[in-house]
């Protein structure tokens, strides 16, 4: 079918005319709101409140959600809403990192508020559009397409029938059929999911971009806590976006000369260090598999264990020399030198619908090595590049896939599950085969895919209550914390780092806190304060990024060539610095690193609020498996026995010759559970909440988010 | 003995600040040697040579994922 019978098959549902209007200090001051079940359309205006207490991108996000929703909202509810937001800084082409957006919605897995980073040009584009968020609600009757083009100050929806679902074929026709010639597809973003997103409550959102050097659509992730799901549960086919031509002054910045002043200097830093760092442009996040193997941290077999001498197959050294093409465009914004977005321009696929095509994939990066790879105890390369295909054309979030199917091999190998239950699939651990038919069966909705596809959460109850799963064992080796999957850390020897995965407001991801490093490795942060303080400062650091519309990597995957001489190296004050001066550079403000904090302070407690809201945010939902503390069983024990008996011999006198390797994991367990509970309490203290983990009265009055709907959730807990 | 990072380590004459990282597996290339309170340059881990009783931190620039 040619794309002119696909573009005459769209049936025009609803238009909205709007002036293209200014942007101002990195606002254009107002939202797009669209609701698909009543097909009508509404511009928002953004009050001076919205912008000093949610900034932008994540906070503009939850600001729309809490209002937009009610206590009793459920994700599948046509009330549950998509919005994406780019941030004030976001669309600066200066500073590398800043074209970043943010999805907050229902979860699907957890329930409650979610938000999940992407690069890709789409939210600047809306943007420069003349919209600060994208608002969207309803569900429509059949698949849509919304239309926004910039060029113009239209807005259309439009029922659209024939085009295909997965992705890396829906973008390239989308693409196609909005750009008016080959230069203008540059200017065209598509956001799409994939057919198993409608099947599985782990769907992801892909957002275009061009390449135009290799002539071809790229994308990238918004992969986290399955809006990918809600996207297709409102019968949202994809979102399209036309923008005009990208400028570096497009966001009117209050003081353009800072911006190339201290962008210059880092692209400087970039160019000349990168190399003899983490050579970010050359392996992306890749080079991180090596290092997490090297210290006992890369995810192998369900977490059980933290390195395999396979692992040399799957790292940037055979990704370089074998898959990645060095030859392109590799920054998913413009202006970014980390550009760490890798992709290998052909690979032959094995399997699926799309056996023997010769696709482009974008990736893998570094979670995804893990996730298709050593999580599974796989570690063959040409299977997780396939596994990275398939997951994004058919919208499934790799992280959540991997950890969830290393979750179903443990299982099948404990006789939890069988292959009477499984479909035939024998899905034991480096079976890579068995786990591509499981995701193949997940983008057709059928076999023991749809049952995987529930997330770690809802099979844990399946198994218990249909086939007599032991309830704790499920619980011990489920990776799974608020219903999101673990992303690809192990965390037993970090304590603070099981905090940076159970404390948090959205479940397990590594986006908001990781410092596995300065606890375990460093040993920076010795004490319960120390590690309280960390597990206050860098997740307060970390949402800044959520809230104005950077990447976290310029940030400490290249630092400047004396940050060692500084007094808290760690933090890259310097990096801090150049924050400060962008934000008022754009903005025209005048903060410093302290109201960079406290901004995200806002934000952060706000979203705990909203977890309460939602009947969650209190201390047993912060509560994190024990495969994330220490060792479940005798095998994983004894794998690290030396280690295990140490501590026991060191911190608690015990003379481990006396005890069988049972008794041993069970006073280790009885410590470290009630370590992690210690470091609950000195969290909870210092970011201002009570022993129940909710934010006091005081800590929201000191923040000023004391709204009377704000504090009657508190006070309701208090 | 020498503290690593603040935990005991079996010290031995001629071991060097390459070696010591060597034998830790401290591979992360973004690694900050301080013995004693004075920072090691880069290009001198070879040559710098460990007495007993030192206090090392070798700290890793990485935070994050």
């Amino acid at each position: 079918m040619n794309l002119e019978e696909i573009k005459n098959s769209h049936k025009l549902l609803g238009t909205f005319n709007y002036q293209l209007g200014q942007i101002d200090k990195g606002y254009t001051n107002r939202t797009l709101y669209v609701n698909l079940s009543a097909k009508t359309f509404a511009e928002k205006p953004v009050t001076e409140l919205m912008k000093q207490k949610f900034i932008g991108g994540r906070g503009f996000g939850l600001k729309l959600l809490w209002d937009g929703i009610n206590d009793n909202t459920k994700w599948n509810d046509p009330e549950n809403e998509l919005i994406i937001a780019p941030g004030p800084i976001g669309g600066i082409t200066q500073y590398p990192g800043a074209g970043k957006s943010y999805v907050v919605g229902l979860s699907p897995l957890t329930q409650s508020a979610m938000d999940s980073n992407v690069g890709g040009y789409f939210g600047p584009f809306l943007k420069f559009s003349g919209w600060d968020a994208l608002e969207i609600q309803g569900k429509a009757e059949r698949d849509v397409i919304l239309f926004i083009d910039g060029t113009k100050g239209t807005v259309t929806l439009e029922e659209a029938p024939l085009e295909e679902l997965n992705s890396h074929i829906l973008i390239e026709q989308l693409t196609e059929m909005y750009a008016e010639s080959e230069e203008d597809k540059v200017n065209v973003s598509v956001v799409t999911a994939g057919e198993a997103a409608q099947h599985t409550l782990i769907g992801l959102l892909n957002f275009s971009f061009y390449d135009t050097r290799r002539k071809a659509v790229r994308i990238k992730q918004a992969g986290r806590g399955g809006l990918g799901t809600v996207f297709r549960d409102k019968n949202i086919k994809a979102l399209v976006i036309k923008s005009i031509k990208i400028r570096g002054d497009l966001n009117n910045p209050h003081d353009l000369s800072t911006l190339k002043k201290v962008g210059k200097k880092m692209h400087k830093e970039i160019l000349s260090l990168d190399d003899s760092q983490c050579q970010m442009r050359k392996a992306g996040t890749t080079h991180i598999v090596k290092i997490m193997n090297d210290y006992d941290l890369l995810p192998v077999c369900n977490y059980k264990f933290g390195s395999d001498p396979n692992a040399n197959n799957i790292t940037h050294t055979v990704l370089i020399s074998k898959y990645f093409n060095l030859n392109g465009h590799d920054e998913c914004w413009y202006g970014c030198t980390l550009s760490c977005a890798k992709v290998i321009n052909s690979f032959k696929l094995k399997t699926g619908p799309y056996k023997n095509k010769d696709v482009i994939v974008d990736g893998p990066e570094y979670e995804t090595l893990s996730a298709a790879g050593s999580v599974l105890g796989v570690f063959d390369p040409e299977f997780v590049i396939e596994t990275n295909f398939y997951c994004d054309t058919y919208g499934v979030d790799t992280i959540s896939f991997g950890t969830l199917t290393a979750f179903v091999m443990e299982c099948y190998e404990n006789g939890v599950i069988n292959q009477d239950i499984t479909g035939g699939l024998k899905l034991n651990f480096g079976n890579a085969e068995a786990a591509l038919e499981l995701l193949h069966q997940m983008a057709k909705g059928e076999g023991f895919g749809v049952i995987a596809g529930l997330g770690i959460r809802r099979m844990k109850k399946l198994f218990i209550e249909k086939y007599g799963a032991n309830p704790d064992f499920l619980q011990d080796i489920g990776m799974e914390v608020k219903g999101l999957e673990f992303s690809e850390y192990v965390t037993k020897e970090s304590l603070a780092q099981q905090g940076g995965y159970g404390l948090t407001n959205k479940g397990p991801q590594h986006d908001e806190a990781w410092v596995i490093f300065m606890d375990m490795v460093n040993n920076q942060i010795p004490t319960f304060e120390d590690k309280a303080e960390a597990l206050f400062y860098y997740p307060m650091f970390r949402t800044w990024f959520s809230l104005v519309g950077l990447c976290k990597l310029p940030w400490n995957d290249i630092v400047p060539a004396d940050n060692h001489t500084t007094a808290e190296p760690a933090k890259v004050p310097e990096h801090v610095q150049n924050y400060v001066e962008i934000y008022n550079g754009v903005t025209g403000s005048d903060i410093d690193n302290n109201e960079l904090i406290r901004q995200s302070e806002v934000v952060y407690n706000f979203h705990r609020v909203f977890n309460l809201r939602m009947g969650y945010g209190t201390r047993e939902f912060d509560q994190v498996p024990y495969r994330a503390v220490g060792p479940v069983t005798a095998e994983e024990y004894e794998s690290r026995q030396d280690r295990y008996d140490r501590q026991l011999k060191e911190i608690l006198d015990l003379n481990t010759a006396e005890k069988t390797t049972e008794e041993k994991v069970r006073i280790l367990r009885n410590y470290r559970e009630e370590q992690y509970q210690k470091l609950c309490d000195a969290v909870y203290l210092r970011r201002g909440w009570n022993s129940n983990g909710i934010p006091t009265l005081e800590t929201l009055q000191r923040l000023g988010i004391d709204f009377p709907e704000v504090a009657e959730v508190v006070k309701k807990y208090s | 003995m020498i503290k690593v990072n603040g935990r005991d380590y079996p010290w031995r004459a001629e071991l060097s600040v390459k070696q010591l990282l060597a034998e830790m597996n401290f591979t992360f290339p973004l690694i900050i040697v301080v013995i004693n309170g004075k920072t090691v340059p880069k290009d001198e881990f070879t040559c710098t040579v460990i007495e007993n009783g030192d206090d090392i931190q070798a700290i890793h620039l990485i935070c994050g994922g």
